[in-house]
């Protein structure tokens, strides 16, 4: 299904997954770190809301998905931030809620939308180079808070009563890791799509956490898995002529089986010593 | 006429409706070494967190160093319950304990660490003898090495009052000891806050107690004698049992 007989468009790909890997290492770290992965499923799946907005009000659809899913996003977090850790009722209402809305709208507008799987799954094809800028701007905005404020994202991450205690605003951080979710979630769209985006938010990251000692070594490490996943998975739906999103995903579930039984042999290994 | 550091007047705070603390207050001179005994669910864990501006209260007012406790957040150590709160987190001790100083660089935005915070570290890490893990990941150290880096994070920034909340719940005897000798060696020059539900360790070293079960009775230096704190010591049981430690002391 793919034609890549065009080199600027595998170039605009190739370019599009390096600078997606480094907001999805910061981003996807800080998911992880901060146990998040649900509450930004919940923002990708809500996200789709957007969609449903854009085709139903035929707007633009970067801009509509954008601000619905940032919406969505500072909802969730004003309504777990006092207990993070018993988020998951409220965050199952708003994704659940957001695909609805998007599934109304596309239903509610006339005409034939056979576009509408690729925002789930993801249409790679449809990389454009205004994409490819919007994926720079948001890496340039994450690296500039990401090295301003290391200090204090490593505080509120670690532990946020502890922060708080320090005189950190740990509840404006939280409400940001979330706006930053929900940026990076749109942004990936065209990769994976938003229901297959979760996963390669957290996949390199839990691959990341077990082999690193600090939260910059950790953003390394997953922005190199990242690209690595986003590479191979894409290599092999053009060899094997599958769709790229699923395949990104399942080629890195494999290898993240792979590299935990490795981990296991090695441990298991060690102790035997 | 001593200092008073921290004082609460007619402090009351509800969770969910329920009142947990009701009515409290009490002041803590300069210097003070104050135990908060009573039952699991007394409310001494809400207190603390009261104290520090974790928590607002309901009713009342919270005078720490004359302000409101969220203003003086330089001035405060802070040891929580939890000494492993993020278990897998990646950092490492050094990292863990530096994360102590951030409240000395208030106002600062770019908030780098330098030769006199790591020193800071050095200095507290190694009385507490934990220099050596430095290095080491914070989910490979043992609970009672865990423990220790939560206190040497609210050591660092060299504060004048350190809340603690049950510091003792997770390391042997022999830490015990030495932490609150420690402790005592530190009161020299801070008030020391010590949230505990046992006395038997904690008893020669404390100056006053405040008991605490939704209402709290506060037993000033004076009012202790060394036989109060003696026969709070070899009633243990009925201290952690029912909770009700100050039947040792004065009827209220």
């Amino acid at each position: 299904m793919l034609d890549i007989s065009t080199f600027d468009f595998m170039k605009y790909v190739l370019l599009g997954a390096l600078l997606a890997s480094v907001a999805c290492g910061i981003v996807g770290t800080l998911i992880v770190v901060n146990r998040l992965v649900f509450l930004a499923g919940g923002i990708a799946h809500a996200a789709y809301g957007g969609v449903g907005i854009s085709i139903y009000f035929n707007l633009p659809l970067l801009p509509s998905v954008l601000v619905f899913s940032i919406i969505c996003s500072q909802i969730l977090g004003h309504t777990t931030s006092r207990s993070r850790y018993k988020s998951d009722a409220m965050v199952g209402i708003i994704w659940a809620v957001g695909m609805s809305i998007g599934a109304l709208l596309v239903n509610l507008s006339p005409g034939y939308h056979a576009d509408v799987m690729g925002y789930l799954f993801g249409s790679i094809l449809t990389i454009v180079p205004k994409d490819i800028i919007v994926i720079g701007l948001l890496d340039l905005l994450l690296l500039w808070w990401t090295i301003l404020f290391y200090g204090e994202i490593l505080a509120v991450s670690y532990d946020p009563e502890f922060a708080i205690v320090s005189g950190i605003k740990a509840r404006l951080f939280y409400q940001l890791i979330l706006l930053f979710s929900a940026i990076t979630v749109v942004v990936l769209m065209r990769f994976v799509g938003l229901i297959l985006v979760i996963a390669l938010l957290s996949i390199p990251s839990y691959i990341a956490e077990d082999i690193t000692a600090s939260l910059k070594k950790m953003f390394a490490v997953c922005a190199l898995l990242t690209l690595t996943f986003l590479i191979a998975g894409l290599a092999i739906s053009v060899y094997l002529d599958l769709q790229p999103g699923p395949t990104i995903i399942i080629s890195a579930t494999v290898m993240f089986i792979l590299v935990k039984i490795a981990n296991r042999i090695v441990a298991k290994n060690k102790s035997n010593f | 006429m001593e200092n008073i550091v921290l004082e609460l007047n007619n402090v009351s705070f509800s969770y969910n409706g329920l009142k947990v603390l009701e009515n409290v207050s009490f002041k803590v001179p300069e210097k003070d070494f104050l135990a908060l005994l009573g039952p699991n669910g007394g409310g001494k864990t809400t207190l603390l967190k009261l104290c520090i501006g974790l928590l607002k209260p309901s009713h009342g007012e919270i005078k720490l160093f004359g302000s409101d406790p969220p203003y003086v957040k330089h001035l405060v150590g802070y040891v929580p319950q939890e000494a492993n709160p993020n278990p897998s987190f990646p950092i490492t001790v050094l990292d863990v304990v530096l994360m102590g100083r951030l409240n000395r660089k208030k106002g600062k935005i770019f908030k780098k660490f330098n030769k006199d915070d790591i020193e800071a570290c050095s200095n507290i890490m190694q009385k507490l003898g934990i220099w050596g893990l430095k290095n080491r990941r914070i989910r490979d150290l043992s609970g009672g090495q865990r423990q220790r880096v939560m206190i040497a994070r609210a050591l660092v920034s060299d504060p004048k009052i350190i809340f603690m909340d049950e510091p003792t719940a997770s390391v042997d005897r022999t830490f015990q000891t030495e932490l609150y000798e420690l402790l005592r060696e530190l009161n020299q020059k801070m008030t020391v806050v010590v949230v505990s539900h046992d006395l038997s360790v904690l008893s020669s070293y404390v100056k006053s107690v405040a008991c605490v079960n939704k209402f709290v009775y506060y037993h000033s230096a004076a009012e202790i004698t060394k036989e109060m704190i003696d026969a709070i010591y070899h009633c243990p049981v009925e201290l952690v049992a029912h909770g009700i430690p100050h039947r040792v002391l004065q009827e209220h």
